[in-house]
């Protein structure tokens, strides 16, 4: 097994741990919000896809990327935009008399 | 500056762009704080973004360039679609991350610098095997959700036997190329035999376990990406991942709990299909209907009203409506709250979006183990366009399909209202006993045209 899997391994449970801490403290209010957030934040895959562009290899693994670069990029911009859209939505009753 | 020098600035860079996100889900914790998270996210991101434009190994930035502009010109559309039609883009959005993950793997394979090991020809696999699933079982669903595909399941005899032998084929493909990573015609076919699985996962499963679906859906989009950066070797990409897939991950155990389903019975159980039969013979039961002349005296006579929304209401667009109703009824002093049952749309918390669009408060957007204590002292219970989730059965009849789910003690309310277009039962087919109570009154007619007649009738009469 390789050294690298064993580190990686090491942060995922922990990260996964932490996940589960942070997402049972969400409010179910926001259940909906919180999967268009962490969808954007999963679209950081778009960084290895930038990568594998930008390292030009072969035309196979340029399309590719491309391709991938383009979905997560998308999937970055809109599910900020989207989250963000439905949290301004969520006032208090006491904010909206002010 | 040496390119290793820049290496480890470049992933101090995305240290903090993990903390940064590890703060942003924090932050969601409350409404509050929660368009704070969504900037520690967005400022996550962009650090991420603009550091790896800085890698050493890109010789080429013509394609970045260029993919990021048409991705910038996908997702702000994306982003801006109307707040009902927020599931299927929450699905399109799990299709686009996993085909990312997926086409990645792919590639990764595909450079052939040095000869893959078994363990890494292994870890590809089966990253390449899960995204590439979650990539056609996303489009399914958002084509369901959208209502291109049809919302019921379709099934046919023998269907988990063909499921599970194409998942095997998929497997056994992978196995196939771990034992002997020379192979490479294999990996097209095991990327093809994962994107049918993909299909056949997902057709069978109907529009009410939808909520589900797109939970456990955004789970394998997580857990792909988080495989990934095992593939490649990036923490960044294993934190996203871990983080989003835990999250899809309770989300999906919360939701099956409001079904009283386990993941088992909502992947291969087929829900919607044995109540068609169940529905034909009923004995004639007497309902009571009203006017919303009627409704509306007695919704000004109260002093506890509770609103159960439901699909029908957002179907109808009546949530602006509803409004109108909450306002009306609080300025005459009555106490309305709403009570919000985590599967009354199809996804999870859908309902509280919509209802906050229509600029209803959240703090009377009240969950169901909170409000349903509440009931019995409540006057009114005014259900608009919810069924399956108010259906007494599931408490008392051993027989009915959702016996055991939890559901709304509308019942006990002192009143019951239904707006309802007609008899015709829910989404899952099955038979309401709410609607024969002798404290239930049913208001036959559209959602916003009632609730518009009843909001006219209280403003205006007097």
């Amino acid at each position: 097994m390789p050294a690298d899997f064993i580190s990686n391994l090491y942060v995922f449970i922990l990260a996964g741990f932490v996940g589960f801490e942070l997402i049972k403290r969400v409010s179910p209010l926001l259940h909906t919000p919180l999967m268009s957030l962490t969808n954007a934040l999963d679209a950081i895959v778009v960084v290895a896809a930038i990568i594998i562009t930008g390292r030009h290899e072969t035309k196979l693994t340029v399309v590719l990327g491309a391709i991938a670069v383009a979905a997560s990029f998308s999937n970055m911009v809109g599910g900020f935009l989207i989250t963000d859209r439905m949290l301004r939505m969520f006032k208090s009753g006491r904010s909206k008399q002010q | 500056m040496n390119p290793l020098e820049l290496q480890q600035y470049l992933d101090f860079a995305y240290i903090v762009a993990v903390v940064l996100f590890i703060l942003s889900l924090k932050l969601l914790s409350s409404p509050a704080t929660s368009r704070w998270g969504v900037l520690a996210g967005e400022i996550g991101a962009a650090l991420a973004v603009i550091v790896t434009l800085f890698n050493p190994e890109l010789v080429q930035y013509k394609w970045i360039i260029i993919t990021l502009i048409i991705g910038a010109g996908v997702g702000v559309p994306l982003g801006l679609v109307q707040m009902t039609a927020v599931p299927q883009r929450t699905a399109l959005s799990h299709a686009f991350g996993a085909l990312s993950a997926a086409i990645i793997g792919v590639a990764e394979y595909y450079v052939g610098t040095a000869p893959v090991t078994r363990f890494e020809m292994g870890e590809i696999a089966l990253e390449v095997i899960i995204g590439s699933l979650t990539f056609t079982g996303s489009l399914i669903a958002a084509g369901k959700l959208q209502e291109i595909l049809p919302q019921r399941p379709i099934v046919y005899t023998g269907q988990n036997i063909v499921s599970l032998s194409v998942l095997a084929g998929a497997l056994g493909l992978a196995v196939a190329l771990v034992v002997n990573p020379a192979q490479t015609m294999l990996f097209p076919i095991m990327v093809v035999v994962a994107l049918i699985f993909g299909v056949l996962l997902v057709t069978p499963i109907g529009g009410a376990d939808m909520p589900t679906v797109i939970s456990l859906l955004n789970s394998y989009a997580g857990f792909s990406a988080a495989l990934l950066g095992f593939v490649l070797n990036s923490k960044v990409l294993v934190v996203a991942g871990a983080l989003d897939g835990s999250s899809g991950f309770i989300l999906s155990v919360i939701m099956c709990k409001a079904m009283n389903r386990s993941f088992t019975n909502v992947m291969f159980g087929a829900f919607g299909q044995v109540q068609a039969s169940a529905g034909g013979a009923k004995e004639e039961r007497v309902v009571r209907s009203a006017t919303p002349e009627d409704a509306a005296a007695i919704l000004e006579a109260a002093s506890r009203v509770v609103i159960v929304p439901g699909y029908g209401m957002a179907v109808a667009q009546a949530q602006h409506k509803v409004r109108e109703l909450y306002d009306v009824l609080t300025k005459k002093g009555v106490d309305v709250r709403f009570a919000i049952h985590p599967v009354a749309r199809r996804m999870p918390g859908h309902m509280n979006v919509l209802l906050a669009e229509a600029d209803i408060p959240y703090e009377k957007l009240i969950e169901m183990d909170e409000i349903n204590g509440d009931f019995p002292q409540t006057d009114v219970a005014l259900i608009i366009g919810a069924n399956d989730v108010t259906n007494p059965a599931a408490r008392t009849d051993k027989s009915s399909p959702i016996f055991g789910m939890p559901i709304l003690d509308v019942d006990k309310a002192h009143t019951v209202m239904v707006i309802k277009r007609s008899m015709n039962p829910g989404f899952a087919g099955i038979d309401n006993p709410l609607y024969y109570l002798d404290n239930t009154l049913m208001l036959f007619g559209d959602a916003k045209q009632f609730v518009t007649s009843i909001v006219k009738e209280l403003s205006g009469g007097h």
